[in-house]
């Protein structure tokens, strides 16, 4: 392999890149606004949470409950009767509904221990889950404040003081920010290499490139470097100015060593991206086998719900994906603020499903040139 | 028209074609034409001759109302081409055929498909259609290849394939863009019968033509001379010829080129070959073979060229010219024989054999986004020049091919014969030792062509350069030192020019290469070919002809439903395509409906016990032994709790005081600390409420045991009820939301990427120049993919229904009727994407940034649209699949029926118009 050689047609793929204005406004949205809009597009843990409720008692202690409901965890409860309720929910007008039943005062300071009703539409996928301890919690605690009034409590004093690492105020805008950043890094690498190898065999310039003395290797060295730079210099910008400053999030750990990792991981995408345009014999099928590829990277890496949760085998299969490494080397260096002592697995992982792709696709690449021409 | 025009210049402007006045065009820095007014005459063949090819493409797009109006007036056929009325008045009595092989063309669509679409865009009925179009291929020679995908033709077959579809339809007038370069002389002689033919049954029909034979051009009616983006002279041949007192319109034109020019064309010598045959041959071949499955485009083809030779192969188009060429620089594998450059086998691998030799490939395939200079810096560079000698180098190419003051431009606004120069000075930038061209000089402008022939002969004299090339001029083959014929894969005969004639008996080369020919052919099939008459008589005199006046206007579902045929054809062409995206979203879903799982479980935790009495070990027992938590080996200190909580390898640490059981018997209060890593955040919340649940738990439990007594136990209970999903599993709830997910993204995708394709690779002129209108177009394309987008939905909720097991509760009905608005919406917003982007790689990314994330975090799949904030929140309210994710889970969960989610029906009606108009109108009617 010559440098030189890369070199000059790795200038070439930015002069070709360059050419494209609406790429690059594309890309500079991808980067600006989109990750943006995606992190502040939930900013508190519990957000305006529609609640209804039906209070069948009208006591002291109901309208307590009432009260403990505000803004900005719940939106304002409606007041509402058992019929309507139904129906409400049916037309997803409120993801609680809560039936305070008659007596309820009486019942619980009888200590006969009655038991409210909340109704949660289990659609609401993450808000139904969390908003339903948050309730309980809210309304317990309501419960036990009224009955302090009443009588010394007897229950063994235990206190949690409970504590979130990294995240104290557990802001969601900072992840959200983050893990966009990721799947916009992802999915940019892929596209950006997949993409110009097709373009360039529809248009016949491989045919071209094979004519002349340059090997395989290096072209797609040069495809491989030049593309992984302008997403490198792209989440480089986003992260130090959107990320770090529209966004306010701390930065824990060392902005470079996220930067390397970041390169590692873009020398696995992007050769994957030349893979699939090897695979692909037009655009469209390009299109589609992007979305496929793409879509469990980002859903199963765990960025968007934790890995341990998810099945053990699909756990084990996606230690195979650079995006697993990524994002975890991502999130320890965001957030936990992490050295390359603890996040080293995640580098060399990187480097090895790298290697890997890159051998893999280089062979179909060279296979795959004879018959592009 | 001013009302006050007076009348006889009205009626002399009916009497003209075209009238234009004061046109200028420019191209960012490329001046195309340089306020041009001129006056065409109509009913007669009107040729364009332009040395350098410098606003000839232009003045046709203008006419043809293809290109947008820059400055000054365009008058075509009796009315303004700036006026979108009269544009798509006029629109189907013109035809257009743009320069380049095949641009306008549907390359995975055979031959006849071709055709039949224009016919059909043109709204000829079915046996009209199948009568023109057999007569038009029979005339052509294209019959016996109707079933060929476009795309595998050869490039001078792609020419009359791009001549039947503009011929398809009877136009008044017929814009032909060098319509026989790269054309066979056969066919072309062929091809200018069924011109004359054509014209013989419509006299009134006017032919505006550009052509770079001058042979050819004596035969017009009228000619217009250009240069430089000015017209030089206009006028009957025989009148140009007598303007400039000279005998041959080559020599006319050369008398009305601007001074500097004239005095720079030099006729074109060539000495005699010196004595040749130094041993070792440049080129040989032996027995070369080349089959593409059961076609055989070379047949056994044997050659040996000299060094410092000057060899040519001329043959009829699809002969397997290109093949061969392919085959000696490696391209393609010989099926058969063997092929040595300079004595060494032909290898794929070989570097250094590419470095000696130069290869231009027929199509243009140098890099449209490189400027001229970029372009050849970078082959200098990858043919290794010393880096101090390339700007000389590229200065001197520069020179040599007349590239001088287009440097800076890209080479898609120059013209084809500028640009087939750059390819040129490409091939030759490293000065090889051989050089292999196919067709290197096809429209470029005789001048031009003279000149880099005569730079050919320089260096194969002067500096013994092989080269090896193909060409259809025969005035260039004369000049080759030997030349071969080849057809149907076969060398017919191959010997020097004058030797081949002489044994033909004829006097020129073009008659002894149509002796050979006819020859061949007539062995292959022994079929007379139609006589001229017969087909005459077979054309009909415009009576059967035009198609129906409601044509033109502004919506025809005719024309609409051709694009879709056609656009389906295509995707039918492409069953990996098919396949992809129903595999893909079934494949998509299962790994959604599995792997997002909401249901946070196993979370790994350890804990600091200070304590380590029997009352601490059973609180942590309370937790080690839910199903949440898995217990990992304790803490030792602080410092490990931290560095195990950063490395991520726990998710929550406990940490017990000491004296913790001590602290609790006597009452004393006791706080127990709990560390969750808050990285991520949702985890974190459910981790918290696992915490305080488990927490509540044991103290509930502890106070139970240690005093027996019922009061302790909780003053109220919460019985929650999760309604549509009992068991709170995240697979009921996924799988709703992930149907409306993959049937966004993957139709819209697709939509994007066939609007932006025909775009990029040039089929998009078609909307320029027939009648169909944007709104046919786009609805016409989108079709087919509505269908195939409903196919994937109908598999996907079977999926769920047998799969999953989620029967549809509400009525199937309603969910079918939202998916199809849903994505007829989805395709639209492809639509409205495409039509601001211009490659293909922008159009994919886009629409992957504006789908994926708008659908996956804006719609309310995890969090319902109304506790959403910012930016998402506005985009999520307005965004399609909102609403569709609305109408799925209500039908699929909550068994509602039309009557409860009509609110959700509202903005998906609405999007569908909206997105459809949008799109519309972004789209260009027009080329700028």
């Amino acid at each position: 392999m010559r440098p030189a050689n890369v070199l000059h047609l790795g200038i070439k793929e930015l002069r070709s890149l360059w050419r494209d204005p609406v790429m690059l406004v594309l890309i500079v949205y991808a980067f600006s606004v989109s990750i943006y809009a995606a992190a502040t597009v939930m900013p508190e843990t519990l957000h305006k949470a529609p609640i209804a409720i039906v209070d069948e008692d009208r006591s002291q202690l109901s309208a307590r409950i009432v009260d403990a409901l505000y803004p900005p965890y719940f939106m304002p409860p409606v007041l509402i009767t058992q019929k309507e309720m139904d129906s409400r929910m049916d037309a997803g007008l409120d993801t609680f509904a809560l039936d305070i039943p008659p007596g309820f005062q009486r019942d619980v300071l009888a200590g006969r221990t009655p038991a409210i009703q909340l109704n949660v539409d289990a659609t609401r996928m993450s808000q139904a889950f969390t908003g339903s301890g948050y309730l309980q919690s809210i309304i317990m605690g309501e419960v036990s404040a009224f009955l302090q009034g009443y009588r010394a409590s007897s229950s063994p004093r235990v206190d949690l003081a409970l504590r979130a690492r990294f995240n104290p105020q557990l802001n969601k805008s900072w992840f959200g920010g983050a893990m966009e950043l990721v799947s916009h890094i992802t999915m940019l690498a892929i596209v950006l290499t997949g993409a110009a190898l097709i373009r360039e065999r529809e248009h016949g310039t491989v045919e071209h490139l094979l004519a002349m003395p340059v090997t395989p290797l290096e072209i797609m060295v040069s495809k491989v470097g030049a593309m992984a730079l302008v997403v490198l210099l792209a989440s480089t910008c986003s992260l130090l100015i959107v990320v770090q400053g529209a966004l306010g999030v701390p930065i824990e750990g060392s902005i470079l060593l996220f930067l390397v990792g970041t390169a590692l991981h873009l020398f696995a995408t992007t050769s994957l991206g030349i893979f699939l345009g090897t695979v692909a014999r037009s655009m469209p099928q390009f299109g589609i086998l992007m979305m496929l590829v793409l879509m469990p990277l980002q859903i199963l890496s765990g960025s968007v719900t934790p890995r341990e949760s998810m099945p053990r085998f699909i756990q084990f299969v996606m230690l195979a994906a650079p995006d697993t490494h990524f994002v975890k080397l991502a999130q320890a260096i965001l957030f936990r603020g992490a050295g390359f002592d603890v996040v080293w697995p995640q580098f060399l992982a990187l480097v090895l499903i790298g290697a890997a792709l890159f051998t893999l696709s280089l062979a179909r690449f060279r296979t795959a040139i004879g018959t592009m021409a | 028209m001013k009302a006050d025009a007076a009348p006889a210049d009205r009626e002399a402007t009916e009497q003209l074609l075209a009238r234009l006045r004061a046109v200028t065009l420019r191209y960012r820095r490329t001046l195309a034409l340089d306020g041009i007014d001129l006056d065409l005459p109509s009913g007669c063949l009107v040729g364009v001759i332009c040395p350098d090819g410098v606003g000839k493409s232009s003045l046709f797009s203008l006419v043809a109302g293809s290109r947008k109006i820059q400055s000054g007036t365009v008058e075509v056929l009796g009315g303004s081409m700036a006026d979108p009325r009269h544009r798509r008045n006029v629109c189907p009595r013109i035809a257009y055929m743009p320069q380049g092989l095949g641009r306008n063309l549907y390359p995975t669509l055979s031959v006849f498909e071709n055709v039949d679409f224009f016919a059909r865009l043109f709204g000829h009925d079915r046996r009209e259609r199948e009568r023109r179009i057999a007569e038009l291929l029979d005339a052509t020679g294209l019959a016996p290849f109707a079933d060929r995908h476009a795309g595998k033709l050869s490039g001078g077959m792609k020419q009359k394939l791009g001549l039947c579809c503009s011929l398809i339809h009877d136009p008044d007038l017929l814009i032909l863009d060098e319509p026989t370069t790269g054309v066979d002389p056969l066919s072309r002689r062929r091809f200018w019968e069924l011109i004359d033919r054509i014209r013989a049954g419509r006299p009134s029909m006017s032919v505006l033509i550009a052509t770079a034979y001058m042979e050819e051009a004596a035969q017009f009616d009228w000619l217009v001379a250009m240069n430089s983006g000015q017209v030089l002279a206009t006028g009957t041949p025989a009148e140009l010829m007598r303007k400039t007192g000279t005998t041959t319109l080559e020599d006319a034109f050369i008398a009305v080129l601007p001074p500097a020019q004239r005095d720079a064309y030099r006729p074109v010598v060539t000495p005699p070959g010196s004595a040749m045959g130094d041993g070792v041959a440049a080129i040989e071949a032996e027995g070369l073979s080349m089959r593409f499955g059961d076609f055989t485009a070379v047949d056994g083809v044997s050659f040996r060229i000299e060094r410092g030779e000057i060899f040519g192969f001329v043959g009829s188009n699809g002969c397997g010219k290109t093949t061969t060429m392919k085959m000696l620089t490696g391209l393609l594998p010989a099926s058969e024989g063997e092929a040595r450059l300079f004595g060494r086998p032909v290898a794929p691998h070989d570097l250094d054999t590419r470095r000696r030799v130069g290869y231009m490939s027929q199509s243009f395939s140098l890099y449209g986004e490189l400027t001229v200079r970029q372009n050849l810096e970078l082959h200098a560079r990858l043919f290794r020049l010393p880096p101090e000698a390339i700007a000389g180098r590229v200065r001197e190419m520069a020179e040599r091919f007349d590239l001088g003051d287009v440097m800076e431009s890209l080479p898609a606004s120059l013209p084809l014969g500028r640009r087939q120069r750059l390819s040129l000075a490409v091939a030759m930038i490293h000065g090889p030792e051989m050089l292999i061209l196919d067709e290197p000089t096809s429209g470029v402008d005789p001048v031009a062509r003279d000149s880099f022939w005569q730079i050919m002969i320089d260096l194969a004299r002067r500096d013994r350069v092989t080269i090896f090339i193909s060409t259809h001029f025969m005035n260039e083959a004369e000049r080759c030192d030997r030349i071969s014929l080849m057809h149907a894969g076969r060398v017919l005969a191959s010997d020097a020019p004058a030797a081949l004639m002489e044994k033909c008996g004829v006097t020129t080369l073009e008659e002894a290469f149509i002796t050979y020919l006819e020859e061949a052919t007539e062995e292959a099939q022994a079929r007379p070919a139609p006589a001229a008459a017969e087909v005459a008589a077979a054309m009909p005199p415009g009576a059967a002809g035009r198609a129906p006046a409601a044509d033109a206007g502004f919506f025809s579902l005719r024309r609409l439903l051709s694009y879709t045929r056609r656009e389906g054809l295509e995707l039918g062409r492409d069953p990996i395509r098919l396949a992809l995206s129903l595999i893909g979203s079934l494949l998509l879903m299962l790994v959604m409906g599995y792997g997002i799982t909401l249901d946070v479980e196993d979370l790994p935790f350890a804990v600091l016990d200070r304590d380590q009495s029997t009352l601490s070990r059973d609180y942590v027992l309370n937790l080690a032994g839910s199903r949440y938590f898995i217990q990992h080996p304790p803490l030792a200190d602080d410092a490990d709790l931290d560095r195990r909580l950063r490395r991520g390898e726990i998710s929550l640490a406990i940490e017990i005081p000491p004296g913790f059981a001590r602290d609790l018997r006597r009452g004393t209060p006791v706080v127990v600390g709990a560390w969750i890593d808050g990285a991520m955040p949702t985890r974190a919340e459910t981790v918290l409420g696992y915490v305080q649940g488990m927490h509540a738990h044991w103290l509930a439990s502890l106070a139970r045991r240690t005093s027996g007594a019922v009061t302790a136990a909780e003053p109220a209970t919460i019985q929650t009820r999760f309604r549509y999903n009992p068991d709170v599993k995240s697979l009921p709830a996924m799988v709703p939301a992930v149907i409306p997910l993959l049937l966004m993204m993957i139709p819209a995708i697709l939509s994007a990427l066939s609007v932006v394709r025909e775009k990029e690779l040039g089929s998009i002129v078609n909307l320029y120049v027939t009648p169909v209108t944007r709104l046919e177009f786009l609805v016409g394309k989108q079709i087919p993919y509505i269908g195939m987008a409903m196919g994937n939905y109908v598999m996907l909720a079977l999926m769920a229904v047998t799969l999953f097991g989620m029967p549809v509760k509400g009525s199937f009905g309603v969910l079918t009727a939202a998916a199809l608005l849903y994505v007829i919406a989805a395709t639209s917003l492809g639509l409205v994407i495409s039509s601001f982007t211009r490659s293909q790689v922008a159009a994919l990314f886009g629409t992957a940034v504006l789908t994926i994330l708008p659908a996956v975090e804006f719609s309310g799949m995890h969090d319902p649209v109304t506790s959403l904030e910012g930016i998402g929140a506005v985009i999520g309210r307005i965004y399609p699949t909102t609403h569709f994710l609305t109408i799925s889970r209500g039908t699929f969960s909550k068994g509602l029926g039309l009557a409860d989610l009509n609110a959700a029906f509202v903005p998906l009606l609405l999007a569908v118009p909206v997105l459809t108009i949008l799109g519309v109108v972004l789209l260009r009617k027009q080329e700028r």
